[in-house]
């Protein structure tokens, strides 16, 4: 059921900070191998992005997926907008695009190591 | 639940009927699936919007009974 509370407590997280990641574990001990390939992906792009536990918060992990009407985690969000999931994120990283849509939103980037 | 590749491609173009899909089998284990669905009704559409429509023609099977559903949609070429 859609709880209000959930997703206005979503839209001020992805409100608050410029890149969001919703995901499973944390940047550092990810619990799922999509969540990782997507916190790898931002690390390579030097993005900082806030992250969210979803499996810390059993309410958070059904709102967000009704939220974007999307039925998986990871879920990326910049400037508010839903970006995509693990394979979205892939396609664009490999294409170039999203490098290009994060320089486009002018998101803050750390110099790329790789 | 593994779901059977014939199924998720009798899904898929039960939902978009002009899908040419493709499936593979990622680890042979039922379970983990790449598919590559390409339909002239994703004109116009963004890639979210496109993979929603197959989200949508799987009926809620995925993130459920399909843990592990690598995606991939795009027009025909002209």
């Amino acid at each position: 059921m859609s709880d209000n509370s959930v997703f206005e407590r979503i839209r001020q997280d992805v409100g608050d900070a410029p890149v969001v990641l919703y995901m499973k574990g944390s940047p550092v001990f990810p619990q799922c191998g999509f969540s990782s390939t997507c916190v790898e992906i931002l690390t390579r792009l030097g993005v900082k992005f806030k992250s969210h536990d979803v499996l810390m918060d059993p309410g958070l992990r059904d709102g967000i997926k009704e939220f974007s009407q999307w039925p998986t985690i990871p879920q990326l969000y910049v400037k508010g907008e839903f970006v995509g999931g693990c394979d979205i994120m892939r396609e664009m990283y490999e294409t170039g695009e999203l490098d290009q849509y994060m320089t486009e939103q002018g998101i803050d980037r750390e110099v790329a190591t790789a | 639940m593994p779901m059977d590749a014939s199924e998720i491609e009798r899904l898929i173009k039960e939902g978009i009927p002009d899908a040419a899909v493709t499936i593979e089998d990622l680890r042979g284990d039922g379970d983990h699936y790449a598919a590559h669905v390409v339909s002239n009704t994703f004109a116009g559409k963004t890639r979210v919007q496109q993979h929603q429509m197959v989200y949508t023609a799987l009926k809620g099977n995925m993130g459920d009974a399909l843990h592990a559903l690598a995606l991939q949609t795009s027009v025909p070429d002209q």
